[in-house]
């Protein structure tokens, strides 16, 4: 019971992350982003590449940070593997969503981003290959929590979710203290409104895309660490972070941050009454749950 | 020769069938602008539902009460319709990201459960114990194949003429209306999410008989039968033929089922032995391609529909 | 007229470009003036004042503003072009607090923040005890002084209003005509739309009248008021259509 509770808030963290974007994107442009969760994926691959070229190129940094299997040659990759993801996700904007919203077909931008998603999720397969990767081959053994009830921790987990938990808390800061985030926030709520009070939206929305490919990055760096990184980890995720997004409503950032560690923990506990085989039906059902509750999730408003 | 034509069969029957499903989601999207994002959950729920109402029984899973055909098939459409009309209830009233994930949602959830709910589907190893009706007057032949696809393409066609009777008719008129612009429809004292749930779940009950059609055609159904990769094809069928006209939808189904049916050939025939595992993902890239590509430079698709002018005036005064 | 702050030329305007709502609707403003936009329901005065903010695209004619051509300029570059529009609802971010709004509001002030910060307050004491407080949580009067703030703290040279009186008590509505009277004292230009039609025609120093997106009558604020003849065709027909 309490190992799946620790488990939930690890994964929970991850998919805080990735709904912390798409909530953003789907807030601002108005459509359910189904290719968000493939930003993930080129998160993780992006930082598989970097970390093995750091390691190939500069050796000292093939070093493990105390007792985690990450090493410093990872942490740079995940930097760098943030700003190309972000640089990617505007990338996108400019070729396909900016595109279809300029014809005025803004509902057609959802069918562009399930077809982005399969381009993006099957040109990473042919790239890298079907097989599941790790960025280390290396086994860290898990830590005994405590023998009874039987609770184990990796390393690996908690440094996963001590960094998910700072960047959420810089996240809050610059929400809450810097005029940069009451623009984000003005835009999330009103665009009109946010151009009348000088806002540029069209650089705000680039903004938007970069902070979303971000830490989609970061989570699918995460996930491919305490996990295992492949070119369908999109497809299995994009479900549980729609979840998240929807549980804390759409548009709320808090809401994201919290609906994911709700949906993580709630899917975890889930397998403590189902067998394992449903667990990709759980969040479909968390779904069905908030939309029979609390239709507009946690945070969210009422809006057509 | 006689095997050309009995491919040719073949394939005139699956498209037709897939081309019936696509008709069903141009009601959908086409003409009332809902984005299904689970088709196959609605298609699978038609084929399950036909052959286990209308299978033998079986002794490790329920189902089998051998009912009259075309009950079953009725059965396995009100399947499809009651399954969308639950998505719909709850979706339809918010705005239109809700139905777009909970369809998505719906199709996950669907082939999860019939992979493991072995008592209800027979799981992994699909649902077997279906007799095709009138086999014992046409054998399993040649015969039985074309008096089947004629019975397809009967149905193809009685679909085709419903949609285009309602289509023309007042409640068309107003799908269309509300596609457009939903607070004047409104004011005209309609209720848009009322004529919504009726279009989504009339769609999704034409897609339930295409699933219905495409179990009884194979005799089985499995997991691997309601796999993500027909929602897509479906979609790329109706966006290249053009969403709102029903000519073009059937046109697109048989179009892109060619493409795919030609291209996996062509892939496992001339591509080298070390890259057989990945001519899916080659063809997913495609079928990718096609949709953005289409909705970028012929938005409209191959056959756009007729009232054109409807398209500029989408943005919101 | 000698020396107008706004000059509108026979603009053609409206969302759709084969449907424009605007149709060749000339408007000129008097620096440091009131002047008053009314009109049947429906009659684009709204469309005016957002094509004027740049949020409606405007297809022909022109406009300047201090002698700068305005026609096409993005609604995020009006306050540095010395223009500032509160929009009748929803003109405050709901979402964030008082001092926020006002914050993002200032946030190009720079080291001056601190100063105009303390003026708006000044100039706003109801404003001054909620800066905390969520500013959906604001009375109606107060979200209109909230807004009004947010487009003086730019230091604009013309304010757009539309219906600054809309959805407000009686009194609320008299105290917000007069604050945009009170603004004009420090030179500042004020275009507003109004329903209020005999509140405004008071206040205000001139008046324009549209139907139908197109000009109909203009003239002193003081002389339409008297008029029988604009009564009975717009004021009349708009009452009439008020109180069916």
């Amino acid at each position: 019971m309490i190992q799946h509770l620790l488990d939930g808030l690890l994964v929970g963290s991850i998919l805080s992350l990735g709904a912390t974007g798409l909530t953003m994107v789907m807030h601002m442009l108005r459509f359910a982003n189904f290719s968000h969760a493939e930003l993930l994926s080129i998160g993780a691959y992006s930082a598989l590449v970097f970390d093995q070229l750091f390691k190939a190129v500069m050796p000292f940094t093939a070093v493990q940070i105390g007792p985690v299997s990450m090493t410093w040659a990872l942490v740079l990759a995940m930097i760098l593997s943030m700003a190309v993801t972000g640089a990617s996700a505007v990338l996108f904007d400019r070729l396909i969503f900016r595109r279809v919203r300029e014809k005025g077909e803004e509902l057609s931008m959802v069918f562009a981003s399930f077809g982005l998603a399969l381009v993006i999720r099957n040109v990473i397969g042919l790239v890298f290959g079907l097989q599941t990767q790790l960025f280390s081959q290396d086994i860290v053994f898990a830590t005994v929590l405590s023998r009874d009830p039987l609770i184990l921790v990796k390393p690996d987990q908690l440094a996963t979710l001590a960094i998910a938990l700072v960047v959420m808390l810089i996240l809050h800061l610059v929400l809450s203290r810097t005029t940069f985030g009451y623009s984000l926030r003005a835009v999330a709520e009103n665009p009109e409104l946010a151009q009348i009070n000088g806002i540029n939206l069209q650089r705000m929305i680039v903004i938007v895309w970069i902070i979303g490919g971000g830490l989609a990055a970061l989570a699918g760096v995460f996930y491919g660490l305490t996990n295992q990184i492949t070119p369908v980890m999109g497809r299995d995720l994009v479900l549980p972070i729609f979840a998240a997004t929807i549980v804390g409503g759409i548009g709320s950032i808090y809401g994201a941050l919290l609906g994911g560690f709700i949906v993580g923990i709630a899917a975890n506990m889930a397998l403590v009454v189902l067998p394992s085989g449903y667990s990709p039906s759980v969040p479909f059902l968390i779904i069905l749950a908030v939309l029979l509750i609390r239709p507009n999730g946690l945070f969210g408003e009422e809006r057509a | 020769m006689i095997g050309v034509i009995s491919y040719l069969v073949f394939f005139a029957t699956v498209a037709s069938i897939l081309a019936i499903a696509v008709l069903g989601l141009n009601l959908q999207w086409g003409n009332t602008g809902l984005f299904n994002g689970g088709v196959v959950a609605f298609f699978g729920a038609g084929a399950y539902g036909t052959l286990l109402l209308g299978g033998t029984p079986q002794g490790d899973h329920i189902g089998g009460f051998g009912l009259f055909y075309p009950l079953a098939l009725l059965g396995g459409m009100a399947a499809a319709g009651l399954l969308a009309w639950v998505v719909g209830i709850l979706t339809l009233r918010l705005r239109h990201d809700y139905l777009a994930i909970s369809t998505f949602g719906v199709a996950v959830a669907f082939e999860n459960l019939m992979r493991n709910a072995e008592g209800l589907s027979g799981g992994a190893k699909g649902l077997r114990g279906f007799e095709r009706p009138m086999r014992e007057g046409l054998g399993d032949g040649f015969l039985y194949n074309i008096v089947f696809l004629v019975v397809v393409l009967l149905l193809l066609w009685a679909t085709y003429r419903f949609l285009e009777t309602l289509v023309g008719s007042p409640f068309g008129r107003l799908l269309r209306a509300i596609r457009e612009d939903e607070t004047a429809a409104r004011s005209l004292g309609k209720s848009p999410s009322r004529c919504r749930l009726t279009a989504f779940v009339t769609g999704s009950i034409i897609m339930g008989l295409a699933g219905g059609l495409y179990g009884t055609f194979y005799a089985f159904v499995s997991p691997q039968d309601v796999l993500p990769t027909l929602t897509f094809q479906i979609w790329a069928m109706l966006i290249v033929g053009g969403a709102g006209n029903n000519k073009g939808a059937v046109f697109g189904a048989f179009l892109i089922w060619a493409a795919w049916t030609v291209s996996g050939w062509a892939l496992s025939r001339f591509a080298p032995i070390e890259a057989q595992l990945y001519t899916g993902s080659i063809q997913y890239v495609m079928i990718g391609l096609v949709i953005v590509g289409m909705l970028l430079w012929r938005p409209q698709g191959l056959f756009p529909e007729r009232l054109v002018v409807s398209q500029s005036s989408r943005k919101k005064a | 007229m000698p020396d107008p702050a706004l000059d509108v030329r026979t603009i053609t305007a409206g969302f759709v470009p084969d449907l424009p709502i605007l149709h060749d609707v000339s408007l000129r403003a008097k620096r440091g003036t009131v002047t008053v936009i009314i009109g049947p329901n429906g009659a684009g005065k709204s469309t005016l004042i957002k094509a004027i903010a740049g949020i409606v695209p405007v297809t022909e004619g022109a406009i300047t503003f201090d002698g700068e051509d305005i026609t096409h300029i993005r609604p995020d570059q009006m306050a540095t072009r010395g223009i500032a529009y509160v929009p009748q609802t929803d003109n405050i971010f709901r979402s964030l607090t008082v001092r926020q709004n006002l914050d993002l509001a200032l946030r190009r002030a720079g080291p001056e923040a601190a100063d105009r910060l303390a003026e708006l307050l000044e100039q706003f004491p109801a404003l001054a005890d909620k800066q905390p407080d969520k500013a959906g949580a604001l009375s109606g009067g107060q979200r209109q002084f909230l807004a009004v703030a947010m487009a003086l703290s730019t230091k604009p040279r013309m304010i757009l209003m539309d219906e600054p009186s809309a959805g407000l008590a009686p009194r609320a509505a008299q105290e917000a005509l007069e604050l945009a009277r009170g603004l004009t004292e420090t030179g500042v230009t004020i275009l507003l739309v109004e329903q209020n039609v005999n509140q405004a025609l008071r206040l205000a120093d001139h008046c324009y009248i549209l139907a139908e997106g197109r000009n109909q009558v203009d003239g002193k604020a003081v002389e339409l008021l008297g008029d029988s003849v604009v009564a009975d065709i717009y004021l009349g027909g708009k009452r009439l259509r008020a109180g069916a």
